[in-house]
């Protein structure tokens, strides 16, 4: 099993018709096929979006009439940062089940709105600011190169989106793959933390071991491993490899990543690190080796 | 992005919250002329500068035991002496880094009898996604040791957008704070201002610390530190115009201009990443191979070859800069337009030291084959740890 998505999961494109939207919707449809099954334009409904290798998509003014159209039960979102929590609000009021966010440098206050809109509704957002997540020969929803990835029984999840491709590239070659990998991105207000996708990971059977990928700034990372050792003490476990990111980063100062940020002297590296290792992950002081460090967590 | 504590009050007062007369000045001679328009017989000289820890502050220039970086004044006279000290000099603080801060500008306050100092603050509280006043009785102090020694006297509480700051809101704030009679009816009146300011202009921190109960018993807002989301600045050009370029880094102001994520540090090689994430942890595997990055930078996902070219730029005008690292995993990014980029920046701005670049992911092939064919003197790398100790084996030979 996977976590999410699969080869069932049908996704609408909401910014289909921007460059970025139209580059990623081409690779998505062009790795196993995942069913892109339509964009949402406001003005452009009813026309039709075609792929440089003559891919062509119908065009819905709605997210809600593309849902009812198509089935659709996912939709990704490449709207610019300015419009991006309107598109998120919409995705929401159509419950959509899962929604992602790729977009990065949505103001906070307006994921405040949409958090508080998300508390209300089933829906389920991955993001903003992250790059998807992808759940190997079957799915691929975001922007993370499907190359990289081989079916298998890891559980990559990640604030960060290059390094949730370092974890994924890694554990590709020491012969592991992966069940699914998710990005949760990078910004201090977001749809899913490590914790809700930790559960599931912890909950699918075919998810044999997990890497978790933080970063300086918040306590993201402290709460999930405090959640990993009580699951521990009702007896669920899986063999983990950890890395937290910006050991070198100064204090008060914002490295890229809106959450990225040691401020008041918490959210440092080390804080994270120790609980981490406390809860029994193996954290890997290099990035270089992600993958070698879960396979001796693995070997125990 | 930050603002001056005297611009931070101006746009407080623009709300209505209570804060008290003051004037800013950029030269001795307008100190006179400042302090005359004020009620006095008080006044209060403020370092502006974007530093915390004024008080406290010493400046280079003058001896150990001259004053700090704010000073009370209990004359026109002695205001003017003070300004004259103050403007031009350094002022080092805990926050300022042991090269301090030049102070080019002054404001000047009336003065305030305080009866008791209390901290208040806003931010987004990221546990639970919404903007929280944090409040402590233990104001003027460093919040930090507060929050270290006494927990329990700092306390929390988190605002619902759909409702705003509410009358219960107010009751805890008030009973938190410990305020009563008049102090209590303003702080009912000011706790929905600093919200709303907060709110409307997209603000990342509001700390007013101290935040004042007056001998009279009213409350007023003594020092304002304000930062805003660089994310919604987009939609504010008057706090867009309240920025202070003279406090920034010139390679920051220049790397912000191409909507680069830059920040500069201390050490000597140059890193080129793409994410955030990716780029922090480049940083600390060249820490973990003994040598230390000069500088954060994240090209982000779409960028096109001409800001990359333009990272570059700035990477390699570093003349702490030794080495360079370029490390892209494309996802967004494609190795190709990073390729592109670099070799339009070389071929313009020449090669002085050497560079490391690891290419992976979205497009590869084609961006390692235009670094190949491009005959530039750049050593390719196979992956992350190779590429962090070639880079360090370069500069160390």
């Amino acid at each position: 099993m996977s976590i999410l998505i699969n080869k069932d999961t049908k996704v609408l494109v909401q910014g289909l018709t921007g460059k970025t939207g139209t580059f990623h919707t081409e690779q998505a449809l062009a790795y196993h096929g995942t069913q892109m099954v339509g964009g949402i334009h406001p003005k452009k409904g009813g026309e039709n979006w075609t792929g440089s290798k003559g891919e062509t998509l119908p065009i819905f003014s709605s997210v809600a009439e593309g849902k009812d159209r198509t089935g659709a039960t996912a939709s990704v979102v490449y709207v610019p940062p300015a419009g991006a929590a309107a598109a998120i609000i919409e995705a929401i009021e159509a419950e959509m089940e899962l929604i992602v966010c790729i977009t990065e440098g949505i103001p906070v206050m307006d994921m405040v709105k949409v958090k508080a809109r998300l508390e209300k509704s089933k829906s389920r957002l991955i993001g903003p600011n992250c790059p998807g997540l992808v759940t190997p020969d079957e799915c691929k929803i975001g922007i993370m190169p499907g190359s990289i990835f081989r079916k298998g029984s890891v559980g990559v999840v990640s604030r960060s989106g290059t390094l949730t491709y370092e974890a994924v590239f890694q554990t590709t070659n020491e012969g592991l793959g992966q069940t699914t990998a998710v990005g949760i991105g990078g910004d201090p207000v977001k749809g899913t933390e490590f914790i809700d996708i930790l559960e599931m990971f912890l909950a699918d059977d075919e998810t044999k071991s997990i890497i978790m990928i933080g970063e300086i700034g918040g306590s993201a990372e402290e709460e999930a491993a405090q959640f990993l050792k009580d699951e521990a003490k009702r007896g669920r476990k899986k063999p983990m490899a950890g890395f937290i990111a910006g050991r070198t980063a100064p204090e008060g100062r914002t490295m890229g990543h809106a959450g990225a940020v040691i401020s008041g002297g918490k959210g440092g590296a080390e804080d994270k690190i120790a609980a981490m290792e406390d809860a029994g992950i193996r954290v890997s002081p290099s990035p270089a080796r992600l993958g070698t460090t879960l396979v001796e967590a693995i070997k125990g | 992005m930050n603002i001056h504590e005297y611009q931070a009050k101006q746009l407080l007062k623009g709300y209505g919250a209570p804060v008290a007369e003051g004037v800013a000045i950029l030269s001795a001679d307008e100190a006179e002329a400042a302090a005359k328009s004020l009620p006095g017989p008080l006044y209060v000289v403020k370092s502006q500068i974007h530093a915390g820890g004024r008080g406290k502050g010493k400046f280079k220039e003058l001896g150990p035991d001259a004053k700090g970086g704010v000073r009370l004044a209990f004359s026109i006279n002695e205001a003017k002496a003070h300004a004259k000290e103050m403007l031009g000099n350094t002022l080092v603080t805990a926050q300022t880094g042991a090269a301090g801060k030049q102070v080019n500008r002054l404001y000047i306050e009336d003065g305030a009898d305080i009866s008791r100092e209390l901290y208040l603050s806003l931010l987004v509280d990221r546990t639970v996604g919404r903007v929280a006043f944090v409040v402590s009785t233990e104001g003027g102090m460093d919040i930090e040791a507060v929050a270290e020694k006494t927990p329990e006297k700092i306390i929390t509480v988190a605002i619902d957008p759909e409702t705003g700051v509410t009358e219960a809101d107010v009751a805890k704030l008030n009973s938190a704070l410990e305020l009563t009679g008049e102090a209590a009816e303003d702080g009912k009146k000011l706790f929905p201002i600093l919200y709303q300011a907060f709110v409307e202009k997209d603000m990342a921190l509001l700390e007013v610390n101290p935040l004042i109960v007056m001998e009279n018993g009213r409350l007023r807002v003594l020092d304002a530190k304000m930062s805003f989301d660089g994310n919604a600045l987009f939609r504010h050009d008057d706090v867009r115009a309240l920025r202070d370029e003279s406090e920034e880094d010139a390679k920051e102001i220049e790397a912000s201009k191409w909507d680069l994520a830059y920040v500069a540090l201390d050490g000597n090689i140059g890193c080129m990443v793409n994410g955030a994430g990716l780029a922090m942890a480049t940083m600390d595997i060249i820490k973990l191979y003994g040598k230390e990055p000069a500088n954060f930078c994240d090209v982000g996902g779409g960028a096109g070859k001409e800001k990359v070219a333009a990272a570059f730029k700035i990477i390699t005008a570093d003349p702490k800069v030794e080495g360079i690292l370029v490390n892209i995993f494309g996802g967004i990014m494609k190795c190709d337009v990073i390729a592109e980029g670099v070799v339009a920046a070389v071929q313009e701005v020449g090669l002085k030291v050497p560079l490391v670049v690891r290419l992976e992911g979205t497009n590869v092939e084609l961006g390692k084959k235009i670094l190949n064919e491009s005959g530039l003197a750049i050593t390719a790398a196979d992956d992350l740890d190779d590429a962090a100790k070639k880079i360090v084996a370069a500069i160390a030979g």
